[in-house]
Parts: C-alpha cells; structure tokens; sequence
C-alpha cells in the first residue's frame, strides 16, 4: 500500500510541510486542503477515502489534532514518511515560536499584529469550513454517509455533544450503511 | 469567559482573537513588563503571580502527557483545566495571554501554548519538556491506531466504519468553521467583507483548488491591509 517515493518526491513532501508550517494561521487543519491537494490529487500517493480516514484517526485519537499529520505521512511512507511530515510542520512553528513569542506578545494590542489578526481571521473560517467540505468527498456519493455528515453539522452547532460520541457513532452508520 | 468547546482546538480559538475592545491598555502595558522581566529570568512570570511553579523539565513532561491523553476532540479545554484550576501554574488571565500570543503565530495553538509555557517557565528545555509531553505519547497512541488501521484497511466493517467516522470529522470539521462566522461580526473589516472573504475562500480552495499560499498571499495581504487602514487610530 506504500506507495514508492523517490528520494527527491521526499525532499518536495518534506519542504512543502515545511511551508505548510509557516502558513498554519490558525492550526494545523486549516492546511488539510493543501496536503489534499498535493498527496491526493497532485501526486496520487493517497486516495479520497486514505485522506479521509488519515484525518478520522488523528480526530479521535486524543491529543492535539496535528496528529493527523502523522498518520498522512504513514500513509505515503510508513515509519519514515511520519517523521518526516512531522518533522516538517513542527520544525519552523516552533522555532518562530520560541523566538518571536515575546516580541508578538508585547505587541499583542499594536495596530500591526491587530490589522494582521482581523484581516487573517475570515480567511480561516474559509479554510477551516474547506477542510470539512473535502473531507467529506467519499462520503458525498452514499445517502447515508452524506446523511451522517449533516446530521453532525446540526447536531453539533446546536448541542456540546462531545465530538468523540459522534464520531462513534459515525463509525458505527460506516461499519453498517458504508 | 472563554467557553472552550470540545471541537478541533486549533481552529476554533480563532474566533477568540483579540479584538480592540477587549485588550484594554493596561494590559499592553503589563505584558510588556512581563516580556522585560522575562528577559532577565525566565521564570518570572511564574514567580509574580502564580501560586505554583512547575520544579523541573520532568514534571512539566509528565503534566503535559496527562492532559493531552485526556484531550479527545480537542486538547485546550482540559489543558485550561490542567494548568489553571488543577496544577495552578497559571493564572486565568495568564493562560489567555498566552493563547492570545499562541493564535497570531503559525502551528497548533496548543503546540505554541506548549512550548510558550514551557519556555517561560524554565527555558527551552522546560519548552522541549512541554512539547514532548503534548505529542510523544499521543503520536504512540495514532501509531498504534494506524497500524491497526492499516492491518485491517480492507476488511469491509472497518473500511467502512473509517468512511463513517472521516464523514463525522469531516462535519465536525465543517461546524467549527461555522460556529466562528458569528465571531466574525466583531471584525474590524465589517462583517459583510469579512463574510465575502470567507465565502471567496472556501470557493477557491475546497471547489478550485487553488494553492493556499496564493491565497493567503494575495486575499491574505488584502485583507490585513484593509485592516490596517481601517483600525487606523
């Protein structure tokens, strides 16, 4: 199921995570379409449903959701290709972290980091509401699948249900009408 | 008061950026002081106000580990829990500055607060300690799993469960995008602009696929310049 990568595709995996890191405003899977569209449909190292499930795993897996990215890069290499994926979205986050979070942070309430916060902040909701919608491309050609992921969109703007009850109860729609 | 609700962490805190009116000045002036303090201590911060202190690199790992083995559909409710109410290594208020910091730089929020901690609290190897303890033992968890998924991934229950629950998350997903939109009514942009962007957004990545750092280069730049006029002083 490995697909086999060349030395050269894992230098572009490797440095397309390492921007992927510097364009993560606003967490980590607000770059999932990105990953989408270079695993998936530039490079064919994943499918739809791979993608999917990557991101299913790494959301009901506790700890922070960056995880999924862990799982992509088993995906496309095992072992190797998760250190890697990892390595490339943590590396520069953290640095830039380390180094700038005083400077941000004594400048929380200037007008520069203000105007890039506001005028940042709709294009995240934009790539947060993409990353769902592709997600669920697998899902949108079975009725009860696509009956699933409208019923959790309701049922989770309106109640605090906690998301790993739906995600259960996801699976169990899945093992039965998927 | 922040009501962190139990959805993908990362993303919905953006909905709590700070907006002018909430970041009164004096506020600006007391993070500068505590930037300046650290400067000469990294521990000061801590000192000031906070009724404990983490001792070593080891206890900061092993409180981290904890709280993000608990983090199921989102680490920074409990991580508030954690450090605030439980281990009170930080107060209300220094806990938010620190995810008001951890939003504007790239990378997870939780991963940023993490290290940021850390980092404060006895330098970057109490950071490193911080950061390990937030993804070692949960990336074990997502390996066993992945394996496990891997090993029955053609198995027609399990391949179908994953569809089920990627169709879950990809909803869950989807409504944390839409339970930030009425956040967005406090953008200075204004919020018809502010909804444009979004829906220009969502249009050219999720239906054309257009690269996201031209995205974020091109609408990205406009945007924060119209911010940047319109919060003119």
């Amino acid at each position: 199921m490995t697909p086999a990568l060349t030395g050269s595709d894992w230098g572009g995996v490797f440095a397309q995570f390492l921007m992927l890191s510097l364009l993560s405003i606003g967490g980590a899977i607000g770059t999932a379409p990105e990953m989408h569209r270079y695993l998936v449909e530039q490079h064919h190292w994943l499918t739809n449903e791979q993608f999917s499930a990557s991101i299913a795993i790494g959301q009901a897996a506790p700890g922070p959701n960056l995880l999924f990215i862990a799982v992509l890069g088993w995906g496309i290499g095992g072992f190797f290709g998760m250190c890697v994926t990892m390595a490339g979205i943590l590396l520069p986050s953290t640095t830039l972290t380390l180094f700038a979070a005083r400077w941000g942070e004594a400048r929380r309430t200037t007008r520069g980091v203000q105007a890039f916060v506001m005028g940042m902040a709709p294009l995240t909701v934009g790539l947060v509401m993409s990353t769902g919608f592709i997600l669920g491309k697998p899902s949108y050609g079975n009725p009860w699948l696509l009956a699933t992921i409208v019923g959790t969109v309701v049922v989770c703007v309106r109640t605090k249900v906690s998301p790993l009850w739906l995600i259960a109860a996801g699976g169990l729609v899945g093992a039965f009408l998927g | 008061m922040p009501t962190p609700e139990p959805t993908p962490a990362s993303a919905d805190d953006s909905a709590k950026m700070p907006v002018p009116d909430e970041a009164p000045s004096e506020m600006a002036g007391a993070t500068a002081e505590d930037a300046d303090a650290s400067r000469s201590g990294p521990r000061s911060i801590l000192d000031d106000e906070s009724p404990r202190s983490p001792k070593s690199a080891g206890e900061i790992f092993r409180v981290f580990t904890r709280l993000a083995l608990q983090g199921f559909g989102g680490v920074l409710p409990i991580a508030q829990r954690e450090l605030v109410e439980r281990e009170r290594w930080l107060t209300r208020e220094q806990f938010l500055e620190l995810l008001a910091v951890a939003q504007v730089l790239p990378g997870p929020n939780v991963v940023n607060l993490s290290l940021m901690f850390g980092d404060r609290a006895l330098g970057w190897r109490g950071g490193l300690a911080a950061l390990g303890g937030m993804i070692l033992a949960p990336w074990c968890v997502v390996m066993v799993l992945t394996m496990t998924y891997v090993h029955y991934a053609q198995h027609p229950t399990v391949a179908g469960a994953l569809r089920g629950m990627g169709a879950v998350a990809g909803g869950l997903i989807f409504s944390t995008g839409v339970k930030l939109l009425p956040a967005l009514r406090r953008n200075v942009l204004g919020a018809p602009i502010a909804f444009a962007l979004v829906a220009a957004m969502f249009v050219c990545i999720a239906l054309l696929r257009v690269p996201l750092f031209w995205m974020l280069a091109g609408l990205g730049a406009a945007g924060c310049a119209l911010a940047w006029r319109r919060l003119k002083p």
